[in-house]
């Protein structure tokens, strides 16, 4: 009977790791379908705003209340995994709490996991509260649409779920030990474990029998380690990615100043030709000689597959939080544009493609692309370029720099911008201001009253 | 009034071989917009008190390409920016200010790639080193004990993590600084940048100059201190839509200190 368990917990776990590996090489090949960037610089200070940001949480807590709580439900989740370890040890040897011979340290362990396990219950129930009875704006906007706001709520039944199974199981477990059960007490007449919280639960076993002890603590165990690998394979369905992404995401952030774009260096070699007095106009084919035949280069984002890897990255980090909304100059003055629906917009294409691949083998035109139909014109045009959105992101995204590129394609590719706006690009081209002024009137200034 | 200001240019300098300090960026607006050309006129009495040896390049002077930039139209910005640079690069320039976040941020973070390389300086940041040097002084003057607001532009405080030089500034006229709920890493943006100064705004609820602006008047101030063209016409136009143009001033604040030295 224990070898059946045993077999059958490894059986269990393999398959959760094992889809979960495989969504995960999924995930890596989407990302992947963008264009490369190379982020190799300033390895040091990449890793300390990794260690602030992401590890530290330090832009979190610029909201206190939902960022307190997210740190205390982090921590447990960081902390509570060590339990994990154990659990996952006893299942698959059969052993009974195998840390236990560590003795008093092992006690202050499995004291400290209850009493984080019972915090992550309350802050989880206070997210709860926040996200469905609190109005609070940026749980209500229009990308909040059915599957993110279950999405949102799911997790937090689950982790609710999670947590009251370890305690019922402590609970248990405890008793058995008091019981002096076979396999549970341990041998030295110890007990292994202490138990603060759970001991509360106590009175609600009273007078059951040990048979029916173990098999409430055998399903508590059960269902609280399936639940994990559950978990585990939920995240990648999910908004819940983030708790693996925002490690990498924050790494590859953009550690320039915000402002700063990159220079297309395709347009640059493009200006350098235009500019030069010895180029020979018909000479322009042999330019891109010895490099790789192809389209000329395509110039902006229509499409997931012309975002960088790190933007796609981004966009399988985006925890739907909506602290960029929450910020955005355009968005608070009702228009269209939503950073966090650019980054669900975004995520969602590339699921499209990813599932196209996994069906196909590789991309079928579905006739379909990120632009007008995730992303409308009407959004990308609202933009301020303020950089709100990147500095409200707890997790490094730049949901500003799609934008732009999107912007690219629509200008150089489409000649697609607002008609005022090309008036004001006429105007720079041919008088070198956005104005209709000219040139030779440039410091009339100085001599005005 | 007559103004007696000087104003030289790189070309006059170049003709008698000296090469200024600093070159003096005006921008677009600073050279057209009719508000605009006062924050220029009062950065240059300030640079002529300072005795600093300044110069413009003029008549020769374009466009950075930020707003096409924005707007994505990188083929036009880079045909700007590679014009602008072969200009600066003659003269040699080495050192730029600026009374303009978008030109600022743009040759200081943007040029380099396509070889421009100068020091650039935003005209807070500058007149702050001046104020540092002993070569410019500042007091209180007419502002004293005012009740003065600063609107972080988002290319200076955001985009470039400057925000302390323009509020030094404001402390040395010994103004009663009050900030806005949303200020320096939070502050909103007033609605021009991205090149949305040259364009109708997308259909919404509100303006976002209006709401900025509601958001400064909030604190109550007497003048909104600014210190990009684009935020002080948009505030300028916020606070005349809230019909507060007779109690609340926008102002540069190069200009504040400008008047407060009566110069």
């Amino acid at each position: 009977m224990q070898i059946l368990a045993q077999i059958a917990f490894i059986l269990a776990f393999a398959l959760g790791i094992g889809i979960f590996i495989r969504n995960i090489r999924r995930m890596i090949r989407n990302i992947k379908l963008g264009r490369e960037t190379d982020l190799t610089d300033n390895p040091s200070e990449r890793w300390g705003k990794m260690a602030k940001i992401a590890l530290g949480q330090y832009k979190m807590v610029r909201r206190p209340v939902s960022g307190i709580v997210h740190v205390i439900v982090y921590l447990g989740f960081i902390i509570i995994n060590i339990e994990v370890l154990e659990i996952i040890i006893d299942g698959i040897f059969g052993t009974h709490r195998i840390f236990a011979f560590a003795g008093e340290p092992y006690r202050y362990l499995i004291g400290a996991f209850e009493i984080l396990a019972l915090l992550v219950l309350v802050g989880v129930i206070i997210f709860w509260v926040r996200r469905n009875i609190l109005n609070i704006r940026r749980f209500r906007a229009r990308e909040i649409t059915e599957w993110p706001k279950n999405d949102a709520n799911y997790i937090l039944y689950f982790e609710m779920v999670l947590m009251a199974l370890f305690l019922v199981m402590n609970a248990a477990d405890y008793q058995l030990q008091l019981n002096l059960a076979p396999h549970y007490a341990m041998a030295s007449g110890e007990i292994a474990g202490a138990f603060p919280v759970s001991s509360a639960l106590l009175p609600l076993l009273d007078g059951f029998s040990n048979s029916t002890l173990i098999i409430i603590e055998r399903t508590a165990w059960w269902l609280h380690i399936l639940g994990i690998l559950f978990f585990l394979n939920y995240l990648y369905y999910s908004k819940h990615l983030h708790i693996l992404l925002a490690f990498p995401n924050v790494y590859y952030s953009k550690i320039r100043p915000k402002a700063e774009l990159d220079n297309i260096d395709a347009v640059t070699k493009e200006v350098q030709l235009m500019m030069d007095p010895n180029a020979d106009p018909f000479a322009a084919p042999a330019e891109t000689e010895g490099e790789e035949e192809g389209e000329p280069e395509k110039f902006g984002a229509s499409d997931v597959f012309d975002l960088n890897r790190v933007q796609l990255l981004n966009a399988y980090t985006c925890t739907e939080c909506g602290r960029c909304t929450d910020q955005c100059p355009a968005n608070n003055t009702g228009k269209l544009l939503s950073p966090r629906k650019i980054m669900m917009d975004t995520r969602d294409r590339l699921e499209e493609v990813g599932e196209n691949i996994n069906k196909n083998g590789k991309f079928v035109d579905d006739g379909k692309q990120l632009l007008d139909d995730y992303i409308l014109r009407e959004e990308l045009w609202a933009c301020t370029t303020c950089q709100m959105c990147i500095e409200a992101c707890p997790v490094g995204i730049d949901p500003m720099s799609i934008i732009v590129e999107m912007r690219r394609y629509l200008m150089m590719e489409q000649s697609a911008g607002p008609a005022d706006l090309n008036n004001a690009m006429g105007n720079i081209e041919n008088n070198g201001a956005p104005w209709p002024y000219n040139q030779m009137d440039r410091l009339n200034w100085a001599n005005e009253n | 009034m007559a103004e007696n200001i000087k104003v030289p240019t790189m070309a006059e300098y170049m003709a008698e071989g000296k090469q200024p300090e600093v070159l003096f960026w005006v921008g677009c607006s600073g050279s057209f917009d009719d508000r605009a050309k006062k924050i220029t006129k009062a950065f240059v009495r300030l640079l002529n008190k300072a005795n600093v040896d300044f110069a413009v390049l003029g008549t020769e002077e374009s466009c950075t390409g930020d707003p096409a930039k924005r707007a994505g139209n990188e083929f036009l910005y880079q045909m700007q920016a590679a014009g602008n640079i072969e200009v600066l690069n003659g003269y040699e320039i080495k050192k730029i200010v600026t009374t303009c976040p978008h030109c600022f941020n743009i040759i200081k973070n943007e040029y380099p790639g396509l070889g421009g390389n100068y020091e650039v300086m935003h005209h807070t940041t500058f007149l702050k080193s001046l104020l540092d040097e002993g070569r410019l002084t500042v007091e209180g003057g007419k502002f004293k004990g005012k009740r003065i607001t600063f609107h972080d532009p988002c290319y200076l405080g955001r985009g470039n993590d400057i925000y302390e030089a323009p509020r030094d500034l404001l402390r040395k006229l010994e103004v009663e600084l009050v900030e806005m709920k949303r200020c320096k890493k939070d502050a909103m943006c007033c609605g021009a940048g991205g090149a949305q100064m040259f364009k109708e705004p997308e259909p919404g609820k509100e303006e976002v100059n209006v709401a900025r602006t509601e958001q400064a008047i909030e604190v109550k101030p007497e003048v909104i201190a600014a210190g990009c063209p684009f935020c002080n016409t948009m505030m300028t136009d916020g606070v005349k839509a809230k019909n507060r143009e007779d109690n609340i001033a926008v102002m540069d604040i190069a200009e504040m200190i400008a008047n407060a030295e009566d110069l």
